[in-house]
C-alpha cells in the first residue's frame, strides 16, 4: 500500500486502523494497468456496472413481487402496470439479464483469443467460471419467478435434468421441488435462492478482482509486464476508458428496454402457468441454448445431461490444455482462425438450441457438438505442439514490429518468456 | 457513474484549463444523470396507482343507535364513526371553550352533530385508541384513550391530556344519502 | 470504435437466434398493418382507442375477460369518470362479508378489475362449449407475432373449409390459428358496432380498431416508455460524449 498519502487527520486515522481508503487507492486508483489494453477489456467492468444494476432493480422488484402460485403472476403484472416506474424496473431487470450474459460472453471469449486463463491467471478464470455458474443458476430461477407458461415448464424441463442420474435421481428432483411436481414450494425456495445468489455473484466479483490485482491484467499482446513504462496507473486512465464504454453500453441496454423490452423474451411467458398444458415449443432463455443444444445433441438421457455439465467443466482444464506458451492469438496464426471456428461453432449451437430436435438440426447438433469438445480435447493440446507461433515483441512499450516482418526484433518463435 | 473528480495533471495552462472544464461538465452531467435514475426507484416505493385508487369506503349508519360506534377501514386505517348521544353533543360543544391543546370548534369537526367521523390513530405514535366498545376505558374526558402512551381524547376527539400533540383527524366524507357516508 | 460495433452485432446476432419472426404457429405469414405505436416515436390513436373500446365492451367483453385491466384504468382510453362509473356499474361482483357474515353482489367500482363476463373459468368453458375464452389483458404480448396475429386471425376465417382440413363440429376454420379448428365463432363483420366518431365500421377497421385496444391492454406504459427513451437516449448521447472527449483528453500523452 505505497503512493497514497492521507493528509486530513481524521481520515488518517481511520485508515490507519482500517485501512479501506489506501485499499481503494491502491487497487482503483494506483492499480498499475498495461496501457495496451483495447476495447475488449472494457467488458469485465460493465459485467461489474451490470450486476450493480441487477441487485438494485431486483431488490426494489422484491418490494413490490408475491411468491406464491396463485399471486406471482398478478404480482408481476401490478409492477408492471401500477407501481410507479414499476414498468421500467421490470424490464430492465429482465433486459439486464440478457445483457449480463452477453457482456460476460464476450469477456470469456475475450479471455480465450488472448490466453488470459494461462499461467499464472488459472485461479482468476476458475473464479470467473464460477461466477458463470452462478449466473446461469440465478438467471434460470429468476425466470421461474414470473410464473408465466416459460416460467413454469422451464423449471420443470431443467430440474427434471437431475433425474437422469440413476438412483439418487428421483429422490433429488424431488428433494428440489419440495414436492411431486413443480408447485408453491418449489417458487419459494427458488425466489429465496434468486435473492440470495447475486450476493454470491457479489462476493466472487470481489475474489475475482482480487486475483487478477494479484496477477496483474493480461493484455492484447499477451506478454508481460516488464517495467513500470509497460503500465499507466488505473486512474483516470482506465476510470474514464470504462466510463466511455459503460455510456456506449447503456444506449445499447437501453435501446432494448425503452423500444423492444420483449425482444429477448418469449411471448408464452405473458400466459399464466398452466400445470396441465405444455406450450408447443418450449426453449430456454437465449443465453442457455448453446448448452441446451449439447444436451438434445446425444439420444441419452443420462449422457445429455453429463456432456451438457461436461461442457462447462471442461472449462475448468483449459489452462492445462492448451499446450501452447504463447498467451495472444495475435502471435498463433493458427489459433487465431480456430479460435473464430469455434467462436462460430458456439453460436451455431446456439441456433441449432433454438430450433426443434428434428430433421437436419439433430446431425447438426451433433456434430456441432462433437467439434466444441473435439476443440478442447484434441485441437488445444496438439495445436500447441505443432503452430510455430510469430515472433514476440521485446516488451508492452516497444512492441510495434516495424515493417511488421516476422525477423525484425528479438529472433523467432521464443516460446514465450517464462509465463 | 461520475465520479471522475480528481484527475488534473497539469500539462499546459491551455490544455489544462480545456481539460478542466471538460471534467467540470461531465462531472456535472453525470451526477446530474445519476441523480435522475434513482428517482424511479424512490418513486417505486411510493403508494401504486392500484393503492391510491381504492381510496373511498361506504359506511351504512342504519343500525348504528346512539352511544354505539363502528370501526371501518379506509386506506388501511381504521376509521371511527360514532353516533353520539345529545348528551355527548352538548358536551363537546360546552367544552369549545376549554382550555384545548390544538384548539377546534366541535361544529368544525363534524357534518351532523349526531355522527363523529374520526381517523382512530393517536397522533403521538400511531396507535389504535379504546373507547370504541361499551366496555372500553374511554379517558377522562368521555371520548377515548390511547392504551400505548395515555393520550386523552374528548367526545369530539380533540386531545385534552397525555403526550399526543393534536386532535384525532377528521377523514374526508360525504353523506350519500341519510344513512350512508362515504369516506374518502 | 469499429471493434464495439462489431461486438454489437454479434451480441444482436447471438439474441437473434431466439428471434421474433412474422410467422404465425400455424406457418401462414401473418397479415401485417402498420400500427401507429410502433417505431421510435410511435403513440397510441387516441379516437382509435375509444373505438378499440366501444369494439371491446359492445362484442368481445361478452365472453373474454380481461382481468388485469382496472376499469379507472379507461381514462386512458379517453372515457370520463362518469363513463367508467357507468360501465363499471354494469356488473356486479361478491362483496366483502356484511356484518351478519351474508355475501351480497355489489355494483363494479372504478377501483375494480374489469370483471369477467363468468363467475369462474369452468363457467366459461361450460357456456362456450368446452373451450375457455382467454383472458385478453396480454393477449398482444403472449402471442408470436402481437398485433399482427390478433389482426390476422381476426380475418383469417374461410368460409369454405379448404381441401383436406378436418375441421370437428363446432369449430370454425381459420388460416392463423395453430392447427386451425378455432372455437371462437367468426366476429368480424361490416357493422358489427356502431362508432360514436363516425368512423364507417367496415370489418377491417373493426378489427384494427380492437387490435389497438388490445395492445394497449398489454402495453399501457408504452407512450410513457417511449417518450422517456428518448429523453433518456439524448442525454446519453450528450454524457458519452463528453466522455469521450474526456477520455482523449487523459490518454493524450499515453503512447
Amino acid at each position: 500500500m505505497s503512493g497514497l498519502k492521507i493528509n486530513n487527520k481524521a481520515l488518517a486515522w481511520f485508515d490507519q486502523r482500517l485501512p479501506i481508503i489506501s485499499m481503494m487507492h491502491h487497487s482503483g486508483v494506483e492499480y498499475p494497468t498495461p496501457k495496451n489494453l483495447n476495447y475488449w477489456w472494457n467488458f469485465g467492468s460493465l459485467a461489474g456496472f451490470i450486476l450493480v444494476v441487477m441487485i438494485l432493480t431486483g431488490i426494489f422488484l422484491v418490494m413490490n413481487y408475491t411468491a406464491h402460485t396463485s399471486m406471482a403472476f398478478d404480482s408481476v403484472e401490478r409492477i408492471m402496470r401500477d407501481v410507479n416506474y414499476g414498468w421500467l424496473l421490470r424490464y430492465l431487470h429482465m433486459n439486464g439479464a440478457s445483457m449480463f450474459f452477453i457482456l460476460v460472453y464476450i469477456h470469456i471469449f475475450r479471455n480465450m483469443y488472448y490466453g488470459s486463463y494461462k499461467a499464472p491467471r488459472e485461479v482468476l478464470w476458475w473464479v470467473g467460471i464460477l461466477i458463470f455458474l452462478a449466473m446461469m443458476a440465478t438467471a434460470f430461477m429468476g425466470y421461474v419467478l414470473p410464473w408465466g407458461q416459460m416460467s413454469f415448464w422451464g423449471a420443470t424441463v431443467i430440474t427434471n435434468l437431475f433425474s437422469a442420474f440413476p438412483i439418487v435421481g428421483d429422490p433429488i428432483v424431488t428433494w428440489l421441488w419440495g414436492g411431486f411436481a413443480v408447485d408453491n414450494p418449489t417458487l419459494n425456495r427458488f425466489f429465496s435462492l434468486h435473492y440470495l445468489l447475486p450476493f454470491v455473484i457479489f462476493a466472487l466479483v470481489f475474489v475475482h478482482v482480487w486475483a487478477l490485482h494479484t496477477v496483474k491484467s493480461n493484455n492484447p499482446l499477451g506478454i508481460d509486464i516488464k517495467t513500470p513504462q509497460d503500465t499507466i496507473p488505473f486512474h483516470p486512465y482506465y476510470t474514464i476508458k470504462d466510463l466511455f464504454g459503460i455510456g456506449v453500453f447503456l444506449m445499447f441496454f437501453l435501446a432494448f428496454v425503452f423500444w423492444a423490452p420483449n425482444f429477448f423474451g418469449e411471448p408464452d411467458n405473458y400466459i399464466p402457468a398452466n400445470p396441465m398444458v405444455t406450450p408447443p415449443h418450449i426453449v430456454p432463455e437465449w443465453y442457455f441454448l448453446p448448452f441446451y443444444a449439447i444436451l438434445r445433441a446425444v439420444p441419452d438421457k443420462l449422457g445429455g445431461v453429463l456432456m451438457m455439465f461436461g461442457a462447462i467443466i471442461v472449462l475448468f482444464f483449459l489452462p492445462w490444455l492448451d499446450s501452447s506458451k504463447v498467451r495472444s492469438a495475435k502471435f498463433r496464426p493458427f489459433y487465431k482462425q480456430l479460435f473464430w471456428v469455434f467462436f462460430a461453432d458456439c453460436v451455431f449451437l446456439g441456433y441449432l438450441g433454438g430450433k426443434p430436435a428434428e430433421g437436419w438440426y439433430v446431425p447438426a447438433s451433433q456434430i456441432a457438438t462433437a467439434y466444441y469438445f473435439l476443440h478442447f480435447l484434441v485441437i488445444l493440446p496438439l495445436l500447441g505442439k505443432f503452430e510455430k507461433p510469430r515472433a514476440l515483441p521485446a516488451s508492452i512499450s516497444a512492441p510495434v514490429l516495424k515493417g511488421g516482418g516476422p525477423a525484425t526484433a528479438g529472433a523467432h518463435a521464443q516460446p514465450m518468456e517464462k509465463a | 457513474m461520475a465520479d471522475s473528480a480528481h484527475l488534473a495533471q497539469p500539462s499546459s495552462t491551455d490544455g489544462q484549463t480545456r481539460r478542466d472544464f471538460l471534467l467540470y461538465a461531465t462531472t456535472a452531467v453525470g451526477v446530474a444523470g445519476t441523480g435522475l435514475a434513482l428517482w424511479p426507484f424512490v418513486h417505486s416505493m411510493n403508494p401504486a396507482a392500484d393503492t391510491l385508487a381504492l381510496s373511498t369506503t361506504d359506511v351504512d349508519l342504519a343500525a348504528l343507535q346512539p352511544g354505539q360506534a363502528i370501526t371501518v377501514v379506509w386506506q388501511g386505517k381504521p376509521v371511527f364513526v360514532r353516533h353520539r348521544t345529545p348528551e355527548e353533543i352538548e358536551r363537546s360543544v360546552s367544552e369549545d371553550t376549554a382550555d384545548l391543546r390544538d384548539p377546534q370548534k366541535d361544529a368544525d369537526r363534524i357534518q351532523k352533530p349526531e355522527w363523529l367521523v374520526l381517523i382512530g390513530v393517536c397522533t403521538h405514535l400511531g396507535c389504535v385508541p379504546l373507547g370504541q366498545k361499551p366496555a372500553d376505558p374511554k379517558g377522562d374526558y368521555g371520548g377515548w384513550f390511547c392504551p400505548c402512551h395515555g393520550s386523552h381524547y374528548d367526545t369530539s376527539g380533540r386531545i385534552r391530556k397525555g403526550p399526543a400533540p393534536l386532535n384525532l383527524p377528521v377523514p374526508p366524507y360525504a353523506f350519500t344519502s341519510d344513512t350512508t357516508i362515504r369516506i374518502g | 470504435m469499429r471493434k464495439l460495433i462489431i461486438s454489437t452485432l454479434v451480441a444482436a446476432g447471438l439474441a437473434g437466434t431466439a428471434g421474433i419472426a412474422q410467422a404465425s404457429e400455424a406457418g401462414a405469414p401473418l397479415m401485417t398493418e402498420k400500427w401507429s405505436w410502433e417505431g421510435l416515436f410511435g403513440r397510441y390513436d387516441q379516437a382509435q382507442l375509444r373505438r378499440g373500446f366501444t369494439v371491446f365492451h359492445g362484442v368481445c367483453s361478452n365472453c373474454h375477460s380481461l382481468s388485469l385491466v382496472a376499469y379507472r384504468n379507461l381514462a386512458a382510453v379517453g372515457l370520463t369518470e362518469d363513463e367508467i362509473k357507468a360501465v363499471a356499474a354494469e356488473r356486479e361482483l361478491a362483496d366483502a362479508p356484511n356484518d351478519e357474515g351474508t355475501v351480497l353482489m355489489r355494483a363494479g367500482r372504478p377501483s375494480d378489475k374489469y370483471i369477467s363476463p363468468f363467475p369462474n373459468d369452468q363457467a366459461a368453458a361450460a357456456a362456450n362449449m368446452g373451450a375457455l375464452p382467454p383472458d385478453l389483458s396480454l393477449m398482444a404480448k403472449a402471442r408470436l407475432g402481437g398485433p399482427n396475429y390478433i389482426y390476422s386471425l381476426m380475418l383469417g376465417y374461410m368460409d369454405e373449409v379448404p381441401e383436406g382440413a378436418e375441421i370437428p363440429e363446432g369449430k370454425y376454420y381459420n388460416t392463423y390459428f395453430p392447427g386451425h379448428a378455432i372455437s371462437m365463432p367468426p366476429q368480424m363483420m361490416d357493422d358489427l358496432v356502431e362508432y360514436a366518431d363516425g368512423t364507417a365500421a367496415t370489418k377491417e377497421q373493426i378489427a384494427k380498431d380492437i387490435v389497438a385496444f388490445l395492445n394497449w391492454t398489454a402495453e399501457p406504459e408504452l407512450e410513457e416508455r417511449k417518450s422517456m427513451g428518448l429523453k433518456v437516449m439524448i442525454f446519453l448521447a450528450v454524457l458519452t460524449a463528453l466522455f469521450y472527449a474526456l477520455k482523449r483528453q487523459i490518454w493524450k500523452d499515453v503512447h
